[in-house]
C-alpha cells in the first residue's frame, strides 16, 4: 500500500515536472502552442480491454501538460454501468470503450457532456454530440479453413448457410447475455432477419446443431479446431481481426478466415464524463485519441480497426483481416430500447 | 457448580473486549456492510420512492426457483463430496507421516487458488467431446460442474479438519481399542465426534463458496445452468436491473443464513474441550499392515490423481507448448513481456510482484481482524443475551463468503463517492487489500476458532486462579495454543489474497494489476502465444501458492514443538 502511494506520487512530481519543461518549452520557442498549457491529472475511465503503449502516453502527456491517470474494470457493459451509477459523483474526466450496443444507455442517463472535436475524421458518426467514435471491430463467424478443405467441403459465407445441414453440429457462438461479441452477433441476427424474424432463424441454428459457450475464450479455445487447442469444432464467433492471428509460420497464410456475411460492426466512442473534475483535459485526452499516431496505433495495441479509414493498416490486417463491406447494423436506440427483451427472447428459444 | 467455573473466567476488562468487538465490525461494516446495503437499496429505492414490487415480480418468475434450487443442489452436492472425498485425505497428510508429504500437502492447495477462468477451460478441455474425459459426458452437465467444485474445495476441508486431527491426543482412540472396539468403531464413536466441529466448519465454508461460485459454473454449466450468484451477475453488469439482482440478493442472504444457521447449531452440539497434543506426536509413520492406511493411501491416490493431477497436468503440459507444437519454454521467457502485441500493460513478472505485496497487506489486515473475531467467539460468556451476540457475531463475519463480489464492487462505487485526503478511492487501487481480506477473514475465523475453542477452559481457570491478570492469560494459555493455527492462517489468508480475481477486478488499476488479473486477459486474446502464456502464468500462481502454504506449515510444525 505504501508502495503505490509513493509510485502515484512519483507519477504526480513527474507530471509536473514534464509540465513544467514542456510549458518552459513552448514559451522559449514562441510558438504559441497552446496544448501544453494544462495541469494536474486527467483520469480515464475504461474498459479491460484498454491497451496504449507508453510512448503514446508520455506524449499525451507532454504535449498537454496533463498527468494521464487510467482505471479500468471490466467489459463494455460493466463500464457503462458504472458510469450510469456513479453519475453524480464520477469516476473519472473522460471514458473510452462505450461502444453502440450500450451507447443508448449511457447517453440517456446524462452521464457525459457534450464534446464534438475539431478533427472528426471523414466518416465518423458522432453519437448524441456526446460520443466519439475512437475505432470499431466487426465481429464475424470465423472458419478453420485447413478443416474444411481436409474435408473437402466449401466453408459457409452467408448466415443463411449457418443453418444448412450441410454444416449442421459445426458451429459455436457464445452467450449474448454474458459475452459481448455474443450480443453483437445477435444484433446480426436482429439487423439480418428483422426483430420479428431473429427467433426463427435461432430456431433453425439450434435444429443444426449450434453450440453455446459462455465467453469467447471458452468458445475460441475449447470448441473452434482454428485455434489448435483440441477444439471440435470448424466454425466460431469471432472477430474479423482474429485471423491475423493464426498466420502460419512463414506468413504466408492464415489457417482461419472470417466469413464477412455474417458481421455486426461494434463502434467504440469516447467522451468527456459529465461533473468531471478537468473538462478541459478530458477534451484534450478525446482529441489525442483521433490523432494519427493513436489512431495508426489501435490495431496493435487493441486489436480494433481505427475509425479515421485513411490510416494506413499493418501488413498483415491488410492481408488477413479485412473488414466486411457491409456488417449488419442496428439503431443503437432500438438496440438502447429492446436489447434485454432481445436477449430474454433469445434465451427462450436457444435455452428453453 | 458448572456455573461456578464459568463465573471465574467472565472477562475483567471489559474495555478490551470492546475494542476486540469493535475493530472488527467497523471493518466489516465500512467495506463490506455498507456497500452492499447500499446498493441493495438503490434497487428498492430507485427514483427516491420506495418500491418492492421487485419482490412479487421476481419471486413469482419460475426461474427464480429454478435457479434457487440448482445454487442448492450443487452446493450440497459439492460441500458432500469435499467432505467425504477430504477426510481420508486429512488422515493420510495429517495423521501418517510418509516421504513427500508436505509436497503433497501442497498440492492440495492449489486448486483453491487458481483462477477460474482457467480451470473451467482446463476442465471443459477435459470433458468436451475429444478430451481426455469426453466419454463420461460430463460437458454442461450438473454432475461436470460438481466435479469442478469438489476441485476447488477439497483443500479446505483437508486443511480445516487436518489441523485439529493431527493433534488430537491419539490415547483416547489407542484406549478404546484396547478396550475391544474394532477400528470402525473408534472412528465412529471417538474420532470423528472429536472433529465433529472442524469438519462442520469446513463444511459452512464449503458450502459458502460452492453456493456463491461464479466462474466454474458459467464456463462448465453452458447456458442451461445458472446459479443465483451468476443471476445477479449478469442482472447488475449487463442489465442494470438492480430492482431483480437487490431481490436476488436478499433472497441468497436468505438462504446462506439459513445454511449457516444450521451448521452453527450442529457445531454448537458438539463444541467440547478436547486433548491436543503436538503433531510429532499424533502422526506415525504410514504402515501397510494397517488395512486403514492402506485404504486411505489408496484412495488418496485415486483422489489425488484423479481430481487434481489430471486437470493440473494438461494445464501444465500445455504451458510447455510452443506455438510450433514442439516443447520449450517459450511461454515462459515471454512472462518478462507484456505478450504477443502488447496484450499486457505490465509485464507478468510486475504484476507478480504486485500480487505479492497487495498479498501482504491483505494477508496482515485479515489476521488482525480475524484473529480479533475468533478470539471473541472462542469465549462462552455467562449471560445467554452475550453468548448469543457472540454466536451472531461468528454468523456475520462468514457473510462475505455468501455475498457476490459484483455487489460490493458496485456498492463501493456508491459509498466511497467522496474522495478521502484527496484521494479517490474507487479508482486509486488501494482499496485491492482490503476487499480481498474481507474474503480472508471469514477463512482466519474458521481455521483459528476450532483450535481456540478446543482450550480447555479449565487451563484459563487454573492460571486465573494462581493469580494471572487477564492479559496474562490470554498471552500465555490461549496465543501459543492460537499461534499453531496462525500460520495455517495465514497461508490460507495469502492463498485467497493470491488468487481472488471478482473484486480485485473492479478495484484493480492496469498498472497495478494483479497475476490472475493479467491471467485472465490473456486468455481473453486471440494468439498461440497469449495462450500459452497465460497457462504459464497459471504454473507461475500455482507454484507460488504452493509454496506460500508449504512455508506456513514448516513455521506452524516448528512452533508446535512440545507446548504441552
Amino acid at each position: 500500500m505504501l508502495r503505490l502511494s509513493g509510485a502515484r506520487r512519483g507519477t504526480v512530481v513527474l507530471g509536473v515536472a514534464v509540465a513544467v519543461a514542456a510549458a518552459g518549452c513552448a514559451g522559449g520557442s514562441g510558438t504559441g502552442e497552446d496544448g501544453a498549457e494544462g495541469q494536474g491529472t486527467v483520469t480515464l475511465v475504461t474498459h479491460d480491454s484498454w491497451a496504449l503503449d507508453d510512448s503514446l502516453v508520455e506524449q499525451f502527456e507532454q504535449e498537454s501538460g496533463y498527468t494521464l491517470e487510467v482505471s479500468a474494470a471490466g467489459d463494455a457493459g460493466t463500464l457503462v454501468n458504472q458510469l450510469v451509477l456513479t453519475r453524480d459523483a464520477p469516476l473519472g474526466d473522460a471514458v473510452f470503450g462505450v461502444d453502440n450496443t450500450f451507447a443508448s444507455r449511457a447517453l440517456d442517463a446524462g452521464v457525459l457532456e457534450e464534446y464534438t472535436p475539431e478533427a472528426l475524421p471523414d466518416g465518423a458518426e458522432q453519437l448524441g454530440g456526446a460520443l466519439t467514435p475512437v475505432d470499431q471491430g466487426d465481429v464475424c463467424v470465423n472458419a478453420d479453413t485447413a478443416w474444411f478443405e481436409q474435408e473437402g467441403l466449401e466453408p459457409p459465407t452467408t448466415l443463411e448457410d449457418l443453418a444448412d445441414p450441410a454444416y449442421r453440429d459445426l458451429l459455436v457462438v457464445t452467450n449474448p447475455a454474458t459475452s459481448s461479441p455474443g450480443l453483437a452477433f445477435l444484433l446480426a441476427t436482429v439487423g439480418a432477419f428483422g426483430e420479428d424474424g431473429f427467433e426463427e432463424y435461432w430456431a433453425s441454428l439450434v435444429d443444426n446443431g449450434v453450440k453455446v459457450a459462455d465467453s469467447w475464450e471458452d468458445a475460441y479455445y475449447v470448441d473452434f479446431s482454428g485455434a489448435g487447442e483440441g477444439g471440435q469444432r470448424p466454425l466460431a464467433l469471432s472477430y474479423a481481426t482474429s485471423p491475423a492471428f493464426t498466420v502460419t509460420e512463414d506468413g504466408s497464410a492464415s489457417t482461419t478466415s472470417a466469413l464477412l456475411e455474417t458481421c455486426f460492426r461494434q463502434v467504440e466512442y469516447a467522451g468527456v464524463l459529465a461533473g468531471s473534475d478537468n473538462p478541459e483535459g478530458a477534451r484534450a485526452l478525446v482529441d489525442f485519441l483521433l490523432t494519427q499516431d493513436v489512431q495508426a496505433a489501435l490495431p496493435e495495441s487493441m486489436y480494433m480497426y481505427p475509425a479515421d479509414q485513411a490510416v494506413e493498416l499493418p501488413e498483415d490486417w491488410q492481408k488477413f483481416a479485412p473488414q466486411a463491406d457491409e456488417p449488419f447494423a442496428v439503431d443503437p436506440a432500438a438496440v438502447s430500447e429492446h436489447r434485454d427483451e432481445w436477449i430474454e427472447r433469445w434465451t427462450a428459444t436457444v435455452v428453453g | 457448580m458448572d456455573r461456578d467455573r464459568r463465573g471465574l473466567t467472565r472477562t475483567p476488562a471489559p474495555y478490551l473486549w470492546a475494542a476486540a468487538v469493535a475493530v472488527p465490525l467497523g471493518f466489516l461494516g465500512v467495506f463490506f456492510a455498507w456497500p452492499v446495503a447500499a446498493l441493495v437499496v438503490r434497487g428498492f429505492v430507485p427514483d427516491g420512492a420506495l418500491d418492492l414490487g421487485g419482490f412479487t415480480e421476481v419471486l413469482s418468475r419460475p426461474r427464480t426457483w429454478r435457479l434457487v434450487g440448482l445454487t442448492l443442489t450443487q452446493a450440497a452436492l459439492g460441500t458432500v463430496f469435499s467432505v467425504l472425498l477430504g477426510l481420508p485425505l486429512a488422515y493420510l497428510l495429517y495423521r501418517r507421516s510418509f516421504p513427500g508429504r508436505t509436497l503433497v500437502r501442497g498440492l492440495v492447495t492449489v486448486p483453491f487458488v487458481l483462477p477460474a477462468v482457467v480451470v473451467g477451460v482446463a476442465f471443459r478441455t477435459l470433458f468436451a467431446p475429444g478430451g481426455t474425459l469426453g466419454f463420461l459426458g460430463l460437458e454442461e452437465s450438473l454432475a461436470g460442474i460438481v466435479v469442478a467444485l469438489v476441485f476447488f474445495n477439497v483443500s479446505v476441508v483437508v486443511r480445516t479438519v487436518g489441523g485439529l486431527w493431527e493433534r488430537l491426543d491419539p490415547r483416547t482412540e489407542q484406549a478404546a481399542a484396547s478396550l475391544g472396539a474394532s477400528p470402525a468403531r473408534v472412528l465412529r464413536t471417538v474420532t470423528l465426534p472429536a472433529l465433529a466441529p472442524a469438519v462442520a466448519s469446513a463444511a459452512s465454508v464449503v458450502f459458502l463458496f460452492c453456493a456463491t461460485a461464479f466462474g466454474v459454473v458459467l464456463v462448465l454449466g453452458g447456458v442451461r445452468y445458472g446459479t443465483v450468484e451468476t443471476e445477479i451477475w449478469t442482472r447488475t453488469t449487463q442489465f442494470l436491473d438492480l430492482r431483480s439482482a437487490s431481490v436476488l440478493s436478499i433472497l441468497q442472504l436468505v438462504v446462506i443464513t439459513a445454511a449457516l444457521a444450521a451448521s452453527a447449531r450442529a457445531r454448537r452440539r458438539r463444541e467440547a474441550a478436547l486433548r491436543l497434543v503436538s503433531a510429532r506426536v499424533a502422526a506415525r509413520s504410514l504402515s501397510w499392515r494397517s488395512p486403514a492406511d492402506v485404504a486411505a493411501a489408496l484412495g488418496g491416490v485415486v483422489i489425488v490423481g484423479g481430481l487434481l493431477v489430471l486437470p493440473l497436468a494438461g494445464l501444465v503440459a500445455r504451458s510447455f507448448r510452443e506455438p510450433d507444437g514442439s516443447w520449450g519454454l517459450a511461454n515462459y521467457v515471454a512472462l518478462g513481456t507484456t505478450g504477443e502485441r502488447n496484450a499486457l500493460v505490465v509485464t507478468v513478472w510486475e504484476a507478480t510482484a504486485t500480487s505479492l505485496r497487495i498479498a501482504l497487506v491483505a494477508t496482515v489486515l485479515s489476521l488482525v481482524v480475524g484473529g480479533l473475531v475468533a478470539l471473541v467467539v472462542s469465549r462462552r460468556p455467562r449471560s445467554s443475551g452475550a453468548r448469543r451476540a457472540v454466536g451472531v457475531l461468528d454468523g456475520l463475519f462468514m457473510l462475505p463468503l455468501g455475498v457476490s463480489a459484483v455487489t460490493v464492487g458496485f456498492g463501493f462505487l456508491i459509498t466511497l463517492d467522496q474522495p478521502v485526503l484527496g484521494v479517490d478511492l474507487r479508482t486509486s487501487g488501494l482499496l485491492v487489500p482490503v476487499a480481498q481480506a474481507v474474503v480472508a477473514v471469514p477463512l482466519v475465523v474458521r481455521t483459528v476458532l476450532p483450535v481456540l475453542r478446543a482450550v480447555d477452559p479449565r487451563l484459563r481457570e487454573v492460571a486465573a486462579v494462581l493469580g494471572s491478570g487477564p492479559g496474562r492469560v490470554l498471552r500465555t494459555v490461549d496465543l501459543p495454543i492460537a499461534l499453531r493455527s496462525v500460520g495455517l492462517a495465514t497461508g490460507f489468508a495469502f492463498a485467497v489474497s493470491l488468487g481472488e480475481f471478482g473484486a480485485t477486478s473492479f478495484l484493480a488499476r492496469p498498472d497495478g494489476a494483479t497475476l490472475p488479473v493479467v491471467i485472465y486477459r490473456l486468455v481473453g486474446r486471440p494468439g498461440a502465444e497469449n495462450y500459452g502464456m497465460a497457462l504459464a502464468a497459471s504454473v507461475v500462481l500455482a507454484v507460488l501458492t504452493a509454496t506460500v502454504m508449504m512455508v506456513a506449515e514448516r513455521l506452524r510444525d516448528e512452533r508446535a514443538g512440545g507446548e504441552f
